[in-house]
């Protein structure tokens, strides 16, 4: 077999930061996800930003950050309610460290258009 | 009290053993691993270490009674068996704090392993570790930025960096070397490197380099929409070589430059550090030149007093080593001297080689960075062995790729990003390594040929350097 047809062309994606090359997450994984920031003693932070502005530092906050949440659910309704406010904005979810007063984790959930 | 001049030789336990002494919070405290000449006895040996390396000399002399010695000299206060060994034994040695400059790492070098390591009446001596006070440590720069400067000028949260080094790492031109750099950070990588080699050589002149590799990263950054960087190596000929390139580096608003510490000497790490931190440049540190130093068992400086010197000198980010590639560097150890780069206490634990409390009070952290023939299969005791704050570089595992740099830069991103969403929903990384990396291949064709690729690369030799329990 001639070399050039074992060689795959890999083709540059845009991607938005960490999970960026994973496929899109189910509920359950998302819930998993949001359970290790919230099981870390983070904060989660709701935040969406029009796609035209995804390396903007600040992307909007979905209200405040939820200083204390312990409840899984309440994470996932807020997280939804952003997406359903805006549709065509990526929604990212935060794990706040206050402690380090940085960013324990950060993953887009719900991709724009 | 006035004391007599008494001109000759004493025995330097007389002054410098003193088992009773407690040392003080501002004390600078070392441990050595001793192994002195056949019949000194073990309190000679190391009152001679400790005399040798403060105010000592061999012969009593006259101007000494100008002074109060009594103050300044070293001490050694402990002596300790090294577990299954009988020639050597731990020497504990006090240091009074106004021995050593404000904030210089080369100063504390300079006393601590200067003329003693030659001393005669000493076959081998090993400085294990260093408390350094937090009132010396108050008056060093430390790491320009740290780790959480570092990640949100690089935006990259809840997982380790992703880089490589250059390859081949000799030869390439200038734009040959930026096209490697660009095929890397477009499929995936965050960060890669100049390797040590690479200063301004007659095949790519430093400035060829840093104008092609700015383009490849810009151009990557656009394409990708996420933060990328190449580390500039700044390591040059003089201080003033070094100062001139890593202006070049801020002009053409690269995040991150790069100096080898050891081979290019504290002086100019310090130095660089200031600029870096003055001027909002992050700061990457090879060590070439440690294994030399720090690989003998029984003679030289362990690499955690070496790296806590970098801490305290500068540097965001520093290499470690990988336990699991081809270099030297047991787990533990490891361990222990990663603590050291960034918490911010590390209690005494010699099952990791720690002999003393370590308070680093509010001096950032550094980075971890292991490199050195790793590949996508090691991803997941990587990420359990080195945590979030490391920098995991896959040179060969990158380029090596039979798709090439870009593919194999995606492959170790997508293994990286599968192992770390297992790690947060609670699954054992290391156990289920297999079927995390061969369940994420599903999905990345660049993955499947990646683990084929790698499938029976292992560097499985005993080290030489254990630690000393049994």
């Amino acid at each position: 077999m001639p070399f050039q047809s074992t060689v795959g062309d890999y083709q540059t994606v845009a991607t938005l930061e960490t999970f960026g090359f994973l496929p899109p997450m189910s509920q359950d994984e998302i819930y998993d996800q949001i359970a290790y920031i919230i099981a870390q003693g983070w904060s989660p932070v709701i935040e969406h930003v029009h796609p035209s502005g995804s390396m903007q530092t600040y992307w909007s906050y979905w209200k405040l950050p939820f200083f204390g949440e312990k409840d899984l659910n309440v994470v996932v309704s807020e997280l939804e309610a952003c997406h359903r406010a805006y549709p065509d904005h990526h929604v990212r979810i935060v794990g706040y460290d206050a402690y380090t007063q940085s960013q324990g984790t950060c993953f887009v959930v719900f991709e724009g258009r | 009290m006035s004391k007599k001049y008494d001109a000759g030789v004493k025995e330097y336990r007389d002054t410098y053993w003193t088992p009773d002494y407690v040392p003080l919070d501002t004390d600078l405290l070392a441990c050595f691993k001793c192994t002195g000449q056949e019949g000194v006895p073990r309190e000679e040996v190391a009152a001679a270490v400790a005399a040798e390396s403060s105010t000592g000399t061999w012969s009593t002399v006259w101007s000494e009674l100008l002074t109060d010695l009594e103050f300044y000299k070293g001490r050694c206060y402990r002596i300790e068996d090294v577990p299954g060994d009988k020639e050597s034994f731990y020497a504990f040695i006090a240091y009074p704090l106004d021995l050593f400059e404000e904030g210089s790492i080369t100063n504390v070098l300079t006393s601590l392993v200067g003329n003693v390591f030659g001393f005669k009446a000493l076959r081998h001596l090993r400085l294990e570790d260093i408390r350094f006070p937090m009132a010396f440590i108050k008056t060093c720069g430390g790491p320009p930025s740290g780790i959480q400067v570092e990640r949100d000028r690089l935006n990259k949260y809840g997982r380790p960096l992703l880089g490589c080094t250059i390859k081949p790492k000799l030869g390439l031109s200038g734009k040959n070397y930026g096209r490697v750099v660009y095929e890397c950070l477009r499929g995936g990588l965050d960060l890669t490197k100049d390797d040590e080699n690479i200063n301004s050589q007659p095949f790519q002149r430093w400035r060829e380099r840093f104008e092609f590799v700015a383009e490849a990263v810009k151009l990557a950054q656009q394409e990708t929409g996420e933060v990328k960087g190449h580390y500039l190596n700044c390591t040059a000929t003089t201080p003033e070589e070094m100062y001139a390139r890593a202006e070049f580096a801020k002009e053409l608003d690269m995040p991150i430059i790069m100096h080898d510490y050891i081979t290019g000497g504290f002086t100019a790490n310090t130095g660089l550090a200031n600029w870096c931190r003055n001027n909002g440049m992050l700061l990457h540190i090879h060590r070439a030149m440690h294994a030399v130093i720090d690989r003998h068992p029984k003679h030289g400086i362990h690499f955690r007093v070496l790296a806590k010197c970098l801490r305290l000198s500068g540097g965001d980010q520093l290499h470690t080593g990988t336990v699991v590639g081809k270099l030297e560097g047991d787990r533990q150890t490891t361990l222990g001297y990663i603590d050291n780069l960034r918490e911010s206490f590390v209690p005494e634990d010699r099952t990791r080689g720690n002999f003393f409390d370590q308070d680093w009070g509010s001096m950032p952290g550094v980075f971890a960075v292991a490199s050195g023939g790793i590949h996508v299969w090691h991803m997941p005791a990587l990420l359990a062995i080195f945590g979030d704050d490391s920098c995991l570089q896959f040179g060969g595992g990158t380029h090596g790729h039979p798709w090439g740099s870009a593919a194999g830069a995606a492959a170790n991103r997508v293994a990286l990003e599968a192992c770390v969403k297992a790690r947060n929903a609670g699954r054992e990384i290391e156990k289920e390594s297999r079927d995390i990396l061969m369940e994420a291949a599903k999905h990345s064709p660049e993955l499947a040929i990646a683990l084929e690729t790698w499938k029976e690369i292992k560097f499985e030799f005993d080290t030489v350097d254990k630690l000393d329990v049994q």
